[in-house]
This record gives C-alpha cells, sequence and structure tokens, in this order.
C-alpha cells in the first residue's frame, strides 16, 4: 500500500501540473491546438488512474482547457469522480470543474444528488459552502426538488457563512423549482431580521429579485422594507430595498407619496453615486403622480443629473445623461433648461457621450432654438473626425429638422442651405437621405422652389467638387435630387443655358447610371424650358445653338452601359433632332416641346384618400378582387367585373365635404387632446397658420436677399439666414406686440376666460413657409392621427380578428368619435372610478340614469353583464352596422370587449389532401387597449370543444392558458395569434374563451377577466381559390358534387356589389360573370370544392350551389343568407 | 403579513423564464422578467485572450463563445478614454480595465451600472489582497484561485458577501484545508508583469460601512 503511494507520487512528478499546461500553451503559440491535443491525450490517460490526485490534477487541467474553449464534456463522470473525494483539496477542484462545465443537460447530474446532500450536510462548513457555491452554477429543476429540503434546513445553520449562501442559492431553487417559494417564504423572511448583516442583506437581495418578478405579492412586505430602508445604513442593501419599491409603487401609490420624503433625503445626504444614482432613478421612474413633492424632489433629481453630467468622470456623464433622456420623455421642460449642458457634452472625447448627448438633442428642440442647436451641430460635424460619429450626427440633424413634419423649420432658405453644407461632407454614406430630403422640401414648399433651384443649379455647377473621387459616391445621390429640381422646377432657373450645359459635362459620365438617366431626362426638360424662352426673342440662332448643343453631347450617354440611360438618351437624342429640322424650317416648337413636360406634381397627404367622401352607392368593404389569399398585395390580378368602379376610388377631391361633420370632429378631437396630458399641444397661433392658410399665394413669404452670395459653395451660408430669421422673428414680435396690446385694450373684460395666457411660448413664432402637405384636404393633418389609425385597423384589416378592451369606459368607441358626446370635463389628474361613471353617463345618451351612483357590489354585478363579449365575423358587418354595434357596446358600461373574429387558416395553397395542415387554423388576435390603464399578464384560454383545440405548448394541461407576449399601455395594441387544430370543419362552431389580464392603475392594480366567444364560421374555413372556367366546368360535370340552393328576397344592391360581397365576406372567387349571371368558386381548407351559380333578377337573388360536403355546403349558404339579411 | 402571500399563488411562469435565458436575443421590452443581478463576467487580456469566466446564466457552449468572442471585439475596440458602459444586445456591458486585464461584465437593463463597477473593483481589491499586488500571470497560474474567491464574492451573479475580511477569512480558512500540493510551488515564470493592484478610483460611487 505505501509503496503504491510511493509510486503514485513519483508518478505524479512527471505528470504535468497545471502551471505546466499553462506555460507549455504559451510556449507553443504557434501549434497551440496540437499541443493541447497531446495535452487531452496525456489528461484521458491520467484519468484512467485510480490515484485520486492524479484525476484531480487532470481535471483543473481540463477546467483550464475548457476556459480555452474545447469541449470537455467527456470528463463529466470523471468530474463527479472528483466531487465525490472526501477530500476538501480534490472536492473543491471537482466542483470548481463542474460549476464550469455543466449545464442542465449534462446527464451525469443525476449521479450527483446524494453526494450533494452529504456534502450539505457535512459538519465541515467549508464542505457544505463549497457544494452550495457548485450548486448556484449547475442546478437543475431536479435538483432544486430533491435538495430544496435540505438547503431550507441550511437557512437556519448556525453559522452565518452558511445560512447566507443557502439564502442566497434558494432564489435560483426558486426559479427551478416553484413549488419550493411557499413552503420556503416564512423562512426567508425571517432572515430579513437575521442578526448578521450578510445573511439580512442575502435575503433582501432574494426577496427583491423575486418581488422584482411578480410585485403583487410582495406588496404586503412594503412595510417591513420600509423599516429597513430608514434604517440601514448597508448601501447594497439600501440600493435593493430602492429598486424593490421601484418596482412596487405602481401597485400602490401611496406608497410613491410616502417614498419622496426617505428617498430626498438620501439624495441629499449618501456619498455615494451608486445610491444617489438608483434613487434618481426611481424617482424619475415613478412619477405618475403630480403632487407638489413628487414636482419637488423630481426637480432635486434634475440638479443632481446637472452635477453629474457636470463630473468630469466619464461614467458619471454617461449615466447621467442617460437618466436625463428617461426625464425628457416626460418633463421635457425641465431638460431643456439644460440645453447649454448637453451641448458642451458634445464636445466630450467619449464617442458614447456624444451619442447620448445627441439622442437628448433631439427630444430638446423648439421653434426658437433649432437653428442654434444645429448650428452648433454642423460645427461639429467639421470637427468629427471619424466617419461614424460624423454620419450619425448628419441623420441626427436631417432627423431633427424633419421631425413631424418640419414641425420647427420657420424659415426653409435656411433648411435648404444647411443641406446644401451637408453635401460636402467626404465620404458619407447617407447621399440618399440628403437627396429625399432636398426633393421633399422643394416638392412640397412652394415658395422655397426659387431659392432651391438656385441652390441645386450651383450644386450641379459645382459637381465635379462632390464627384473628385468615385470613391465617395455617397454623396452624389445628391445630385440625383440637384437635377431633378433643376428640370421640374426649370421655370425657376436664372441661367438655364448653364445648368444645361452643367448637366451634359463629359465627367457626367463617371456617375452612377440611375443618376444618369434623370440628368439626361431633366436636361430635356431644361431643353424644353429654355426654347420656351428664347423663341420670345427675334433671334432663332440662340435656341438653335442650344439645339446643336443637346445634339453635340448626348450621344455621350447614347453609349453608356446602363440601360435606361441609353435608352432615355436616343429617344431625348432623335427628339432634339426632329426639333433642330423644325427650327431650321423656322417652326414654332417651343409650346409643343414643352408640352412633353406640362403638369405639376403636387404632393399629397398620405391619408388625403380619407378626407374624400364616400360617393353613394359605393360599397368601399366590398372587394374590388377577391381577398387576398395570404400576403399577396393587394393590387394584383384586377378583375374586370368590377373595373366600372375605379374612376370613382380615383377620383382626386370632392367638393361636399360636410362642413359640419368636419367641425365637430376637429372640435371632439380637440377636447380630448385637451385632456390628454400626453398630448402636446400646440398654442393656436400657430396651428392656425398651418390649418387656415387657404393656398401658398397668401403665405407671408419673407423676402429673399439675394444680395446672399449664393454662388459660393464653399462658404457657409446658413448662418446668415439665422440672421436673417432673427430679423424676421423680431419684426413679428413687434408686430404680435402691437396686436396683442390692441387685443388687451379690446377685451379687457372678457380676460382668463379661456385663453391659455402663458408667457410668449416658443411655438408663438410663425413659420416663413408652410409645408405644403397641409392642404385644405387635410386641415387637421398630425392632430388626427390616432383616429386614421384606428380607422385603417378597421379598414385594411379585415383578415383579422380584433379584440379592443374598452375598459372604464374612458375610451373611445373604436373610430367613429364623431359619433360620441363629447366628454367635457375630465379632470386632470388621477381619475377617481366614481367620477368615471358619472362620465360613462354622459356619455351614454341611452341609459342615462341606471347607474348613477352604485355601491360595489352593484358595481360587481353590472361588471359581469357587461364583460360580456361580442364576438362577430368581421366580414358579416357592414362599416355602418358595425360602428353602431360598437357604439351600443359603449353605451353599456364599463368593461366592454368587442372582439371581431375571423380565423384565418394557414397555407393557403399547400393544404391540398393534407390533413396535417388543412387541420390547422391560425387565430390571429388584436388586443387594443382601450382604456387609460397599462394591461399586463394577459392570459388568453380557450375552453377546447371536441372539434377544435387550442394548441397549447407541449407539457402544459389541457385547460392552461396561453401567456399573451407582451403587456399593454393604454392605447397600444398589439397582435398575437393562436393557433387551433380543427377536425371537422364542415359546421360552424363558437368556442367560450376567457382573457385574464392584471389591470394596472395609478391607485390600485387589479386582476380582471373578459370573456368571449370564438366563432368560427363555416366560411372561415374557406380559402379565396382561382379556378378556370374550364377546369369549373369538369369540376360540375364530374358528378362528385351534391347540390343544394337558397333563395334571398328584396336584396337591393347592384349584381357586382353582391358579388364583391360574397366575394370578400366568404372567400369567393368569380369564375365567370354573365350579365346578371355569375359562377363562382372557393375551396375549404381540407380540400372540399364549393361552387356557386349566383342569379339576379329584380330584387331576388338564387344560389345555387354544389359541394362534395352537403354540411358545409348547407352551413356556408346559411351563412351568406344571413350575410345578407343583415343588410 | 404573510397571510397575503400564502393565500396568493405564487407565480412564476416559465415560459417567460425560458426565453429570458435565450434571452438577449428578444426585442427589449417584450419579457420584462428580471433575472439575476449579473449575467456573466468575463477577465480578458489585451490581447484578447479569455482569463476567466463566469456564467450566471445557463446557455450553450456554443452561445458562450459567441458571446465572448463578440463581447472581447467590442470591448477591446473602444478607446481608453471613454465611459465604462456600452449597450450591447439588450443588456449593458459594465467593463474596467486594470493594467492589461479587463474585468467585463453583463446586467439587465434595469440593474445598477455603477455598483456593478463598484463590484468589479471590489474583485480586483480581493485578487489583490490574496496574491499580494496581484498580476495577470497570478490569475493565469492560479485561476482557480482566482475562481474561488470569485464564488466567495459572488453567488448565483449577486454579491454575497460586502465585507472583503470576510471574503478574504473564508477563502484563507478553506485554504488551511487543503493539503498542499507540493507540485504547485514551482517558479512561476521570470517575466514582469505589470501589477493590476486597483488604485483607488477617483470616485468613490459606493462607501460601504466595514463591519
Amino acid at each position: 500500500m505505501a509503496l503504491k503511494i510511493v509510486k503514485g507520487s513519483i508518478d505524479r512528478m512527471f505528470d504535468k501540473n497545471l502551471q505546466d499546461l499553462v506555460r507549455g500553451i504559451r510556449n507553443h503559440k504557434e501549434d497551440e491546438a496540437k499541443y493541447i491535443s497531446t495535452c487531452i491525450d496525456e489528461i484521458k490517460q491520467e484519468l484512467k488512474q485510480d490515484n485520486i490526485a492524479v484525476k484531480a490534477n487532470a481535471v483543473c487541467k481540463l477546467t483550464y482547457l475548457q476556459m480555452l474553449g474545447y469541449d470537455v464534456s467527456w470528463a463529466a463522470f470523471n468530474i463527479v469522480e472528483v466531487m465525490s473525494s472526501s477530500k476538501f483539496t480534490y472536492k473543491r477542484i471537482g466542483y470548481l470543474a463542474a460549476s464550469q462545465c455543466f449545464h442542465e443537460n449534462t446527464d451525469v447530474i443525476m449521479l450527483t444528488t446524494n453526494q450533494i446532500r452529504k456534502d450539505l450536510s457535512s459538519p465541515n462548513q467549508y464542505d457544505t459552502g463549497v457544494a452550495l457555491t457548485g450548486l448556484s452554477c449547475f442546478v437543475t429543476p431536479d435538483l432544486a426538488r430533491d435538495l430544496a429540503n435540505d438547503i431550507m434546513t441550511l437557512m437556519s445553520h448556525t453559522k452565518p457563512y452558511i445560512r447566507k449562501k443557502a439564502v442566497l442559492i434558494m432564489y435560483k431553487v426558486f426559479l427551478k423549482y416553484p413549488e419550493s417559494l411557499r413552503p420556503a417564504f416564512p423562512r426567508l423572511k425571517e432572515k430579513l431580521e437575521d442578526p448578521d448583516p450578510g445573511v439580512q442583506s442575502a435575503a433582501v437581495n432574494v426577496i427583491c429579485e423575486l418581488a422584482r418578478r411578480n410585485p403583487k405579492n410582495y406588496l404586503s412586505l412594503a412595510p417591513l422594507f420600509f423599516k429597513l430602508m430608514t434604517s440601514s445604513t448597508n448601501n447594497w442593501v439600501l440600493i435593493k430595498i430602492i429598486k424593490l419599491f421601484g418596482a412596487l409603487t405602481p401597485l400602490e401609490p401611496r406608497l410613491g407619496k410616502k417614498l419622496i420624503e426617505p428617498l430626498t433625503n438620501l439624495i441629499h445626504s449618501t456619498s455615494a453615486m451608486s445610491l444617489l444614482y438608483e434613487c434618481v432613478n426611481t424617482v424619475i421612474a415613478g412619477q405618475y403622480s403630480c403632487s407638489v413633492g413628487h414636482i419637488k424632489s423630481h426637480l432635486l433629481c434634475v440638479q443632481k443629473l446637472r452635477i453629474l453630467i457636470e463630473d468630469s468622470d466619464q461614467n458619471l456623464k454617461y449615466l447621467g445623461l442617460l437618466a436625463m433622456s428617461k426625464i425628457l420623455k416626460t418633463h421635457p421642460k425641465s431638460v431643456q433648461s439644460h440645453k447649454d449642458l448637453i451641448l458642451q457634452c458634445l464636445d466630450d472625447k467619449d464617442e458614447s457621450i456624444r451619442l447620448r448627448a445627441l439622442d437628448l438633442l433631439y427630444g430638446m428642440v423648439s421653434k426658437k432654438n433649432l437653428m442654434e442647436i444645429v448650428k452648433k451641430l454642423m460645427i461639429h460635424v467639421d470637427k468629427a473626425e471619424g466617419t461614424t460619429y460624423r454620419d450619425e450626427l448628419l441623420t441626427k440633424i436631417i432627423d431633427i429638422c424633419s421631425q413631424s413634419n418640419y414641425q420647427y423649420i420657420t424659415n426653409f432658405e435656411w433648411y435648404i442651405s444647411i443641406l446644401v453644407e451637408l453635401t460636402r461632407l467626404e465620404g458619407t454614406r447617407h447621399g440618399h437621405l440628403i437627396a429625399s430630403q432636398m426633393l421633399d422640401v422643394a416638392i412640397r414648399v412652394k415658395a422655397i422652389r426659387v431659392f432651391a433651384v438656385a441652390q441645386m443649379a450651383t450644386l450641379l455647377d459645382n459637381a465635379h467638387l462632390l464627384t473628385g473621387n468615385m470613391q465617395r459616391n455617397g454623396i452624389c445621390e445628391v445630385l440625383y435630387a440637384a437635377a431633378w429640381i433643376c428640370g421640374e422646377f426649370s421655370e425657376h432657373l436664372e441661367n438655364p443655358v448653364q445648368t444645361l450645359e452643367a448637366m451634359l459635362r463629359p465627367k457626367v459620365a463617371t456617375l452612377p447610371g440611375h443618376i444618369q438617366a434623370v440628368y439626361v431626362q431633366n436636361a430635356a426638360k431644361l431643353f424644353a424650358t429654355i426654347l420656351k424662352n428664347q423663341e420670345g426673342n427675334t433671334d432663332s440662332t440662340a435656341a438653335q445653338e442650344t439645339s446643336q448643343m443637346m445634339i453635340d453631347r448626348l450621344p455621350l450617354f447614347v453609349q453608356s452601359a446602363n440601360l435606361e440611360v441609353q435608352e432615355r438618351a436616343s429617344c431625348i437624342l432623335q427628339l432634339v433632332k426632329y426639333i433642330q429640322k423644325l427650327q431650321q424650317k423656322d417652326v414654332e416648337v417651343a409650346e409643343e416641346v414643352s408640352a412633353l413636360f406640362a403638369g405639376e406634381l403636387n404632393p399629397v397627404a398620405p391619408k388625403a384618400q380619407k378626407k374624400v367622401p364616400v360617393p353613394e352607392g359605393l360599397d368601399l368593404d366590398a372587394w374590388i378582387n377577391e381577398p387576398p389569399s395570404e400576403s399577396e398585395s393587394e393590387d394584383e390580378q384586377p378583375k374586370a367585373i368590377f373595373t366600372k368602379e375605379e374612376p370613382k376610388h380615383s377620383r382626386p377631391r370632392h367638393t361636399e365635404v360636410d362642413e359640419k361633420e368636419l367641425a365637430r370632429r376637429r372640435e371632439a378631437r380637440k377636447q380630448e387632446q385637451a385632456n390628454n396630458p400626453f398630448y402636446i399641444k400646440a398654442s393656436p397661433s400657430s396651428q392656425k397658420v398651418y390649418q387656415e392658410a387657404p393656398g401658398v399665394e397668401h403665405i407671408p413669404v419673407v423676402q429673399i436677399d439675394l444680395s446672399v452670395p449664393l454662388k459660393v459653395p464653399g462658404l457657409p451660408m446658413s448662418d446668415q439666414y439665422v440672421k436673417l430669421e432673427e430679423e424676421r422673428r423680431q419684426k413679428e414680435r413687434a408686430e404680435k406686440k402691437k396686436k396683442e396690446k390692441k387685443k388687451r385694450k379690446e377685451k379687457r373684460s372678457g380676460r382668463g376666460k379661456k385663453h391659455d395666457s402663458g408667457p410668449e411660448s416658443e411655438e408663438d413664432i410663425t413659420p416663413a413657409h408652410v409645408v405644403d402637405i397641409v392642404t385644405e384636404e387635410m386641415p387637421e393633418v398630425g392632430m388626427h392621427l390616432s383616429d386614421d389609425v384606428a380607422q385603417e385597423d378597421q379598414n385594411h384589416l379585415p383578415v383579422r380578428v380584433k379584440i379592443c378592451i374598452c375598459m372604464f369606459c374612458l375610451c373611445r368607441p373604436l373610430a367613429d368619435s364623431e359619433k360620441l358626446p363629447v366628454r367635457s370635463h375630465r379632470a386632470a389628474g388621477a381619475p377617481k372610478s366614481s367620477a368615471e361613471d358619472g362620465e360613462a353617463e354622459n356619455a351614454t345618451p341611452q341609459e342615462p340614469k341606471k347607474k348613477s351612483s352604485k355601491e360595489k357590489r352593484d358595481k360587481k354585478k353590472d361588471k359581469e353583464r357587461d364583460r360580456k363579449v361580442r364576438l362577430r365575423c368581421w366580414k358579416h358587418f357592414p362599416p355602418s352596422g358595425h360602428k353602431s354595434d360598437s357604439r351600443s357596446t359603449q353605451s353599456e358600461g364599463r368593461t366592454v370587449v368587442t372582439f371581431l373574429v375571423f380565423p384565418l387558416p394557414r397555407k393557403v395553397c399547400d393544404i391540398q389532401g393534407n390533413l396535417q395542415d388543412g387541420s390547422q387554423v391560425v387565430v390571429s388576435v388584436i388586443f387594443e387597449n382601450k382604456s387609460d390603464s397599462f394591461l399586463k399578464s394577459m392570459e388568453f384560454n380557450v375552453l377546447d370543444s371536441l372539434n377544435s383545440k387550442l394548441q397549447r405548448p407541449e407539457g402544459s394541461g389541457p385547460h392552461d392558458g396561453l401567456t399573451v407576449p407582451f403587456q399593454l399601455p393604454p392605447g397600444v395594441s398589439n397582435e398575437a395569434r393562436f393557433v387551433f387544430t380543427v377536425q371537422s370543419i364542415v359546421m360552424p362552431q363558437k368556442l367560450k374563451g376567457t382573457l385574464t389580464f392584471i389591470v394596472k392603475n395609478e391607485d390600485s392594480s387589479t386582476h380582471e377577466k373578459l370573456d368571449f366567444k370564438l366563432h368560427f364560421t363555416c366560411t372561415s374555413y374557406l380559402i379565396t381559390t382561382p379556378c378556370y372556367s374550364d377546369a369549373f366546368a369538369k369540376l360540375l360535370e364530374s358528378g362528385d358534387l351534391k347540390s343544394s340552393s337558397v333563395r334571398l328576397e328584396g336584396v337591393n344592391m347592384p349584381f357586382h356589389h353582391l358579388l364583391a360581397r360574397i366575394c370578400f365576406h366568404h372567400h369567393f372567387s368569380v369564375v365567370e360573370r354573365i350579365d346578371s349571371c355569375a359562377s363562382m368558386y372557393s375551396r375549404s381548407i381540407q380540400g372540399h370544392h364549393v361552387c356557386l351559380l349566383v342569379k339576379t333578377s329584380g330584387q331576388t337573388v338564387s344560389i345555387d350551389a354544389k359541394c362534395d360536403e352537403p354540411t358545409l355546403l348547407g352551413n356556408v349558404l346559411d351563412e351568406i343568407k344571413q350575410t345578407f339579411s343583415q343588410c | 403579513m404573510f397571510a397575503l402571500v400564502a393565500n396568493q399563488k405564487v407565480v412564476i411562469d416559465w415560459p417567460c423564464f425560458w426565453v429570458v435565458l435565450g434571452g438577449s436575443f428578444l426585442p427589449r421590452g417584450v419579457y420584462t422578467v428580471l433575472l439575476f443581478k449579473m449575467q456573466f463576467m468575463l477577465l480578458f487580456s489585451r490581447q484578447g485572450k479569455l482569463r476567466l469566466q463566469k456564467w450566471y446564466v445557463p446557455l450553450s457552449d456554443k452561445e458562450k463563445k459567441k458571446i465572448t468572442r463578440e463581447l472581447v471585439q467590442t470591448v477591446l475596440a473602444r478607446k481608453p478614454k471613454m465611459c465604462s458602459f456600452l449597450e450591447w444586445r439588450d443588456l449593458k456591458i459594465v467593463y474596467k480595465r486594470y493594467a492589461s486585464l479587463y474585468f467585463c461584465c453583463a446586467i439587465e437593463d434595469q440593474d445598477n451600472e455603477l455598483i456593478t463597477l463598484e463590484i468589479i473593483h471590489r474583485y480586483v481589491e480581493l485578487l489583490d489582497k490574496y496574491f499580494g499586488s496581484v498580476c495577470e500571470l497570478d490569475i493565469i497560474f492560479n485561476f482557480e484561485k482566482a475562481y474561488f474567491i470569485l464564488d466567495e464574492f459572488l453567488l448565483g451573479g449577486e454579491a454575497q458577501e460586502t465585507s472583503k475580511k470576510n471574503v478574504l477569512k473564508a477563502i484563507e480558512q478553506a485554504d488551511l484545508l487543503q493539503e498542499v500540493w507540493w507540485f504547485q510551488i514551482w517558479p512561476l515564470s521570470l517575466l514582469v508583469f505589470s501589477r493590476i493592484s486597483p488604485a483607488k478610483p477617483r470616485h468613490e460611487y459606493f462607501n460601504v460601512p466595514v463591519y
């Protein structure tokens, strides 16, 4: 025996130990992999030996190799062997190796359970400690389950060293084995008052982490933690507790008020920056109540942040800016006062700090300071080394200027000159961005065109400066815009011939193809303008010279390798040659040439179509084409039958705008915005400028001082515009003052009526130009957004389920805010529920007195009744019907849900005969939070029927709900998809379901439940499938189909509407149509053919139908019948 | 007080948990579940060589390697004057360089950066005390010791002991139990490495009363 040991020691002498390995690796830099593979071979040999010391040594080396990235999973068993050694030396190595190498899927972990248990109960505290430490790294659900009890016992161990480890590891155990939480919790709570500060802080840690996951359950501990917070001096613990309170305050607003004082004290007193930062963050995050104390503490935070940002330490600076950007979201005003500081940060050496500062700037601009800020940024652009940061600056400048429809720009000449200055950036990737801005501004701001054209002509003239090096071709995109602007608005050009020459320089041929193409095309436009100008003159030689120049220069482009350029050039070349011929015969051609490019492009607001009233008899909800089968674009395959309708659609403008209706809507919207604390109001004066400008002609445009040197591209000119702008503003201000004086005199008596008479706000600055997108058709663009979006959802998402959760009646009805009486008095602060009820009253003329004052019990009852869910197949509802429907739900009371359901079959094309796919239906549900509260922890559950089942993830029971993977802040909607398995599709079905969720209110958080029904109609199993008439005929002839028919009386609509309705609501496609007779086809997801023959005479419609499944056919026909009975 | 907790079902929702483990690749804000204070800690040299890694979230080896590679590159690319924080995927990275070694931690969005910096500093101080003016080579050749110290200081990503004295005491006593590995005492390389002993940071982000 002794001999053996001696032999072992001698063996070991020749083994490599860890140091040798490390040294070896360092010495074999060039063939490291080879060296290591020999080492691994040696290790394998060592692991085969009985000597545990040798094994431990080998395992230790393996751990090192594992860190270097080598796979050591093969040695897992040996690691377990070393772990179970009785000697602490080896055990320690073993546990270390295990904690580094083991993961959930390591199968040998199962073998360790007993060993770990033994170590946990070892009399030696370090054995226990090492086991606990290891366990924290590789605990699996199984281990957690088996060892939970042992660890729980350790939580009351005599040694604080073990206690604190046990407490900490309990958190891991809870995560892996949640059932252990309840039995262990009392003990965990005890540990909050443990005499040992280490154990106490561990307990605080664990409870805080748990509470951040599920704050509600820990609300009851708040007083205890409050006591700890005011008494503890340990910063680690304090930070944790403050974090915990940060999670709790949303649930219990009273807590927020109570916390302000100790938090403020801490902010004042602490010298620890981390604690200060934590406090500040918590105060910032928790500011939903507007109490005086809160505003004070908020101000204090901003002050402290300023100190952080001013600090020389980069880290504090960065964090200060980070926190500032959080404040910016809620209190932009208080951040704006620190503009100087943030601008200073732009000079910082650290790029990440500069980027943070840039982010902040974006939210800080106003009409007043935009020019100043951009000027600063431009200086930085010049100074910036490193293209990434410069590009970032460039995009930020453009972002800042163009945000919310150029809201803050008061002088577009200045903006254009900024853009032109930006073109001088070398090597930027954002040429296209600048180009698109130039185009946008030039097209939309009519008044700026003269100026823009002059600038662009200069740019074109100096194009060689930009394109000197093709490597920097990012910027040459700008020439695209320049050429187009010069061509399109060539009537404003001062010297068109010069520009034309510039555009036809040989150098142009080095530009990218798409730019050349624009050059060629716009050269033609310019040519037309020049002809027009010159033809008035008596001397015709000038015109002929121009033509000659075109003819001389164009061949260069005709030879271009780019097809587009070549085609346009040769086309235009021939044209010019022909013109030249005519010119030689002294024929006047200018008129005709310019007719080629006649007409002006008018900008149209993206939502302008919405403003066009729907003409009588046009059903916009009827499909023009059959509904898209899956995700194909809508504008494919226009069917011939409906083409008659199309002109009506595209009619640009309809004159019969219902002025009253509009005014009412506007009023309602304003009211709402006034009530909405998050809506940033524009002061009435600027609104007026936007709204009431009847046309460009009436806009007060500043005289452009052309003495400003436009032509020197190297000189920054934007500064001059800043000056000009200043002057203009001063003038305006003076005028305004005059006016105001007058006004004041006039209505002294009526003061304080409704006027928002603050100090002269920055919004009072009137812009010099109006962005033209705000045309007469769209007087309230921008303010209108939410409505439009809602409408859009409805109009364009018919193939979706729509669940709108309207909580507490504070919401609008789905789309038509105009139909509801305006809520005229809403408390700005936290609304009480009783007040809400009262308001619900006001909003519900139908049942005016029903629920004027309620006890809680009554409320509950009502809730239950009201929480009935409307569930409809969307397609069954013509828009008018739907509107009234949503209105009635609105009037009913508190918690109203409108579900509009339409199951969307998956995999439209390849279902044929494939029962696997054919039995799946995807239901997309749009959850829209119409309440003012935050909704979270939503669970969607459906009571399965024999036929239809909600697909749940593996391992969950048949009654488990599915977690909706998002939370809903107020006003937000999101979509979730749920897959259902359907056995038979021949019958329609209704599935009952519930949606549970937590409503997080300002002062409470409640569990709510909504019941709903999902209606799977038979039509929803049909897929629009096109069918050719010959295939259709064959199908009918085959004789496999059973027939059935239905007769609809009193259908009063044009035949094509009727067809469209069937197509849209029931997913048919028209096969053939002859006069008042049409054949239609559709197919189910399981491959049933459904054929219809629709005939109409007078008000009677007869539908003969054939299908290989009579039950399905019957149900589909019933559904069709229902559709038409409802309209 | 506990009654409230006991009566309600305590929910720790598994699906969310799993998602977070796969974690960092999901859009921020979808899953706001917070798990551990620290997700992982990496020590690597200026040359990008990994010296120590500790993962407090279970990830596959492949994933770990990928994250390590990406992070090492990102951090090394930063200039010396830059601040110690960066946003990476949906985590916050806090790093600090001590001589030739970078200490790099990943924390969750809502965690406190300054305290993480403090933890790093603490750890370096502990190493320094233990090895006596620690240098990179100490960590390379005694990497298991470095792990032991880390494990004694952090557990599951949480700081378990705020007192330096206690940590060192625990380590020393554990070391006493360990029989001397005579083959370990062979002389270290004679290379001279700069000591990474922590200078007092310019800022006390943190001050802890010593127990």
